[in-house]
């Protein structure tokens, strides 16, 4: 079969049916843990509904993989949503999503700030509750680089995302009910800041195209997940400034005491190597402490991309003992696993 | 005012397959626009949808009402578009549905109403204001002339055709705005010298309408 040559070499068949065929390969791998029902466009665990559990549901465009499919199963999301590579998933399939997994207990919807994926989330929860589930909804929106204001659409939802899943994932484990699965979501949220830097841009499968140029030795700072340009343009720094950089935006807007105990998640955005991660983790690691900071968790891969893009972004989350232990539970899932 | 002309289901379907058209059209551009301030996939899923719309309307009779036509359409729109244009244009086309109901067909003043109903639509989901830079900045002076044209006592197309203007204008007035709605809020200055993908799609919209009234007519 001829492939289209334009400037992207992927591993394609064919672009409009790229999310169908790589969920159709999620589930072929990880059929222990989760299905693909392609109908509803959801990926759900395999043992749902589990009687009596809270049950997590989340979703949002493709492209940031493994968001959200990659962290569905055990201790972790209970179904995932996936739209369009960066475009919102719909209404039904939420509301699909909502009831495969509904096991009588209620579903909490953790929905990324993003204009599409609010008002999508919102038809959905409402139809949802029409039919007598009890859905609560929690919003992310850690990302500091966008100013949360009256003037904008308000902080998105990046890192956190994958932190708020975990956490409130163990929580319901744990046997919490709907209104304290979904607090400690919205706990997670409040103690975590974001801030990202991309040394590239990304090429979505549909268009071929890098979505912007960003010249040799130029840094776009202040990116979000979807290939949007940040708010500024600056020259390519060292490792060590962009970890700088980094902590310097997120502790500045957490604000976090003198010696609290902190998890650093470092994020690769698609294409930066886990070598070079490491590399920025350290940086961030020493700059943490230097202001006073105490990391005793971490997290450091690439589990919220844009395709393609090189850079990385940095979540700083204030743990209190409740988080850490929720933290630690096990968690079973494509994605992430550890524990029993 | 004029109200000569009553508006039919038939008119509503070629309307329909007139955006679709020119979403299809524009879709290039459209998705240029979208990569200038947000993410580059407003043409891919404008045109997605209306095309999915086309399928949705064929399977309809000639005896549909328009209202129901344009609750089919704002139906479909939002289980295929995504994004937060999904839910806009879905609720819109709703929202116009409903005000039409279910009768057979329509004047040149209950059109106003069901624009204007759209766009209230849009505004409550979106709380876009005008000059937040979105597609609010194109519909509401297409639906402000509309309706002066019709108390100046113009016809149902001459009105149209002002309306269109205005939506073109309003489009092309979103260039020098910040947007501080939607994803290219988060560029804050940055978004200022790019005209708004959303407001674009709707003029297209607007401009498909003035187009299947005229060929009614």
């Amino acid at each position: 079969m001829e492939v289209a040559t334009t400037q992207m070499k992927k591993l394609l068949n064919d672009p409009a049916e790229v999310v169908k065929e790589s969920l159709t390969g999620l589930a072929a791998a990880h059929g222990d843990l989760l299905r693909y029902d392609a109908d509803a466009q959801i990926v759900v665990r395999a043992d749902a509904p589990i009687e009596g559990k809270v049950a997590l549901v989340s979703g949002g465009g493709s492209g940031h993989e493994p968001l959200h499919g990659g962290f569905v199963g055990k201790g972790m999301l209970d179904a995932a949503c996936p739209g369009e590579v960066f475009t919102s998933p719909v209404p039904e399939q939420m509301l699909a999503a909502t009831k495969a997994v509904d096991g009588g207990a209620g579903v909490v919807h953790i929905v990324k700030n993003y204009t599409g994926d609010v008002m999508n989330f919102k038809l959905a929860a409402e139809e949802a509750a029409d039919e007598g589930i009890d859905v609560e909804s929690v919003l992310i929106d850690d990302d500091v680089a966008v100013q949360d204001s009256l003037y904008t659409a308000g902080r998105r939802g990046v890192g956190a995302t994958v932190l708020a899943e975990k956490i409130a994932g163990a929580a319901a484990d744990r046997g919490d009910e709907v209104a304290s699965v979904a607090a400690i979501a919205k706990r997670v949220n409040e103690q975590a800041r974001s801030y990202g830097v991309a040394v590239s841009s990304c090429i979505p499968p549909a268009a071929g195209k890098p979505i912007f140029d960003l010249p040799d030795g130029e840094m776009e700072v202040g990116i979000g997940i979807h290939g949007e340009p940040g708010r500024s343009r600056e020259p390519l720094g060292s490792a060590a400034d962009i970890a700088g950089l980094m902590v310097d935006a997120v502790v500045t807007d957490l604000k976090p005491k003198e010696g609290t105990k902190v998890l650093p998640f470092v994020n690769g955005m698609g294409g930066t190597p886990q070598l070079e991660l490491y590399l920025l983790y350290g940086e961030v690691e020493d700059r943490l402490r230097d202001a006073g900071l105490d990391p005793v968790r971490r997290l450091v891969g690439s589990y919220i991309t844009s395709l393609e893009m090189a850079g990385a972004s940095l979540t700083l989350l204030a743990l209190d003992d409740e988080l850490t232990t929720l933290w630690d539970a096990p968690v079973h899932t494509p994605a992430l696993r550890w524990g029993e | 005012m004029a109200s000569e002309i009553a508006v039919r289901a038939a008119t509503i379907t070629t309307w329909l397959e007139e955006i679709a058209i020119s979403v299809e059209a524009e879709r290039d551009h459209l998705t240029q626009l979208d990569a200038a301030i947000g993410d580059g996939d407003h043409g891919v899923n404008m045109s997605r949808g209306f095309e999915a719309v086309g399928k949705a309307v064929a399977g309809q009779g000639d005896s549909v009402p328009p209202g129901q036509l344009l609750i089919l359409t704002g139906k479909t729109l939002v289980s295929t578009v995504g994004g937060a244009s999904g839910p806009l244009w879905g609720t819109a086309f709703r929202r116009a549905g409903r005000t039409l109901g279910k009768e057979p067909e329509f004047d040149a003043a209950q059109l106003a109403d069901a624009l204007d109903a759209a766009v209230a639509g849009v505004q409550e989901l979106g709380a876009a204001e005008p000059n937040d830079k979105t597609m609010v900045d194109a519909l509401l002076p297409a639906c402000a002339v509309y309706r002066d044209g019709l108390e100046a006592g113009d016809g149902i197309e001459k009105a149209l055709e002002a309306a269109a203007e205005a939506a073109e204008e309003g489009a092309l007035a979103t260039v020098p705005l910040q947007a501080r709605k939607g994803r290219a809020s988060y560029l804050g200055e940055r978004s200022i010298g790019h005209q708004d993908p959303g407001a674009t799609s709707a003029a297209l919209i607007i401009a498909a309408l003035e187009r299947a009234v005229q060929r009614a007519g």
